[in-house]
């Protein structure tokens, strides 16, 4: 008797664990499908998305810096390690490029701004929420999709690929530098080898490197997924400041693992329609 | 059930004939104008919990209405249902003759528009100056100028009694909890709703501040003739403001009638309340 009790116990709570989970996915797709239907249809609020766009990217230039130039200066040295022995240092240049371009400057981008522009907009829907200001909002006859998500999910759409551009930008001449300053490589020649691999893969459209395409086709999808996610997790918050401090650390979990989860099924795509 | 229990149900049932007899189906003071808000036998349920149970209240304009009872009983719950941040399991919410219950999404911003509410917790955006956040319904819903927006935003601040050069340029966290409720209540009427809806104005503010917040309801009522609706927990603010009270029991109204009619009525809950 007590056995079938407790699988009777853990049955439903496995059952509720899984109705949970399949109302927030709906949820989730609900709240997808308002913010593109807001997207194009009036009114807009162009200040807010200036500010996010600000908020989001201009606010995070600096640690996307920092993150592409360690990551590309780490590249280089430990590539250089295994390369020397095969006498292929001047190749550093292609697998730092190569690496960066496609998936490094991208996925780091994403959970570097994840952490701190997504963290944010959880923190500040969630406060608003539990202080019954998006419930002002809605009193005053204002959709707060509109007026709190969707400026902050098109800033994210603009803001990541700029951003990743300027990580992969770093993280090359940070590979430059040590290419130039520890493995005696000149610039031109570590350039050049940059320049083939992205060559290499072929183009799209006679001009756009394909590995460009990925580069900065993956940056929008993660920041659509960063902002719907970090808004979701903060209009649903509930109780009180605690609530706040909880959205916000599953808001940049989540986001983090569906990245990583994306990243994965892009160059799956990629790899099968592009190359 | 145990003997309390019994006693509790017994006490329960025993007001609730009482006030089958002694209540007319809305107020007892109806007159023949159209109910600005009207609920009628409205209910409100989240699975098993019955929060409101038959639900039916008429506000006129002019009339300030103070909806009393204990903690959880369901006040706030009316405020929400009135401006449909929820949804009643069954019943009409009629405002101005429009059931808000069964309208589209773009009618009930219209309907909001309609009305103006103070949050208990007052409920002012953050990361806005006072001047942007009485100032935002205006430019949410008119066409109004700059100059225009700007007068009428010191026209509501000298109003709730505050100096507009003194506070238009401080952010909510620079104001005491009395200037808050202040401009809260600005923020409310700026637009000039013809409904009014105070959710708790007077919690955790000293006498001297609750006594200007209530001066403030009565002026709005002597010289905007809105039609007030103020859950509150304080009967002596009640009993100053209100030109009726409705108290509720186990989602019920169970007395309806002047302060005058409350302080001398005989069912023994209200006394119970009042004592």
């Amino acid at each position: 008797m007590p056995q079938a009790s407790a699988r009777r116990t853990a049955f439903r709570l496995a059952r509720d664990a899984a109705f949970g989970v399949a109302l927030a996915v709906q949820e989730y797709f609900a709240l997808l499908l308002r913010v593109i239907r807001s997207c194009f249809t009036r009114p807009v609020y162009p200040g807010d998305l200036v500010q996010q766009m600000d908020t989001i990217g201009v606010g995070s230039i600096f640690i996307v810096v920092l993150t592409g130039f360690f990551t590309g200066m780490v590249l280089a040295l430990q590539s250089a390690v295994e390369m020397e022995q095969f006498g292929a240092t001047i190749y550093i240049g292609r697998l730092v490029g190569a690496s960066t371009v496609r998936e490094l400057g991208p996925v780091l981008t994403a959970l570097m701004v994840t952490g701190r522009a997504g963290a944010g907009m959880a923190a500040a829907l969630g406060a608003m929420k539990v202080t019954e200001q998006v419930d002002a909002l809605r009193t005053m006859g204002v959709d707060p999709v509109r007026k709190l998500v969707v400026p902050r999910f098109v800033a994210a759409l603009i803001m990541l690929p700029l951003l990743t551009v300027i990580a992969d930008l770093i993280a090359i001449f940070g590979g430059l530098l040590i290419a130039v300053l520890k493995l005696g490589l000149t610039p031109d020649l570590y350039m050049r080898s940059v320049y083939t691999t992205l060559a290499d893969n072929g183009f799209v459209l006679r001009y756009i490197p394909v590995d460009l395409v990925q580069g900065l086709g993956k940056p929008i999808v993660f920041g659509a997924i960063m902002a719907l996610t970090s808004c979701y997790y903060g209009l649903r918050t509930e109780g009180g400041t605690e609530g706040v401090g909880r959205s916000t650390t599953q808001a940049v979990v989540t986001t983090s693992i569906l990245v990583l989860a994306t990243d994965y099924f892009l160059t799956q795509i990629i790899i099968v329609f592009l190359l | 059930m145990n003997e309390h229990g019994d006693r509790n149900e017994v006490f329960r049932s025993e007001v609730r004939e009482e006030i089958g007899r002694e209540l007319a189906v809305a107020s007892p003071h109806a007159d023949r104008t159209e109910p600005t808000v009207s609920l009628r036998d409205v209910h409100l349920s989240f699975g098993d919990n019955h929060v409101l149970r038959g639900i039916t209240l008429d506000v006129r304009q002019g009339e300030t209405l103070c909806i009393l009872g204990g903690s959880g009983v369901g006040k706030s719950t009316i405020l929400r249902l009135i401006l449909r941040l929820l949804h009643a399991t069954a019943g009409d919410v009629l405002i101005e003759g429009r059931d808000i219950t069964t309208v589209s999404h773009h009618d009930v911003l219209e309907l909001r528009e309609r009305m103006g509410m103070v949050f208990q917790g007052s409920a002012l955006f953050d990361s806005l100056t006072v001047r942007d956040n009485v100032s935002f319904p205006l430019y949410e819903h008119t066409r109004q100028t700059d100059e225009e927006i700007e007068h009428r935003v010191r026209e509501v601040l000298s109003f709730v009694d505050l100096v507009p050069d003194d506070v238009l340029d401080l952010l909510p966290a620079e104001l005491s909890g009395g200037m808050r409720k202040r401009v809260a209540i600005a923020r409310a009427i700026v637009h000039q709703p013809p409904i009014l809806l105070f959710d708790e104005p007077t919690s955790g503010l000293d006498p001297i501040t609750t006594h200007t917040i209530d001066e403030l309801i009565l002026k709005l009522r002597s010289e905007l003739n809105v039609c007030a609706i103020v859950v509150t927990h304080d009967l002596a603010s009640a009993a100053r403001i209100a030109t009726e009270s409705a108290l509720l029991l186990d989602g019920r109204v169970i007395f309806r009638g002047t302060p005058e009619e409350m302080y001398a009525s005989e069912i023994e809950y209200v006394q119970a309340f009042i004592a």
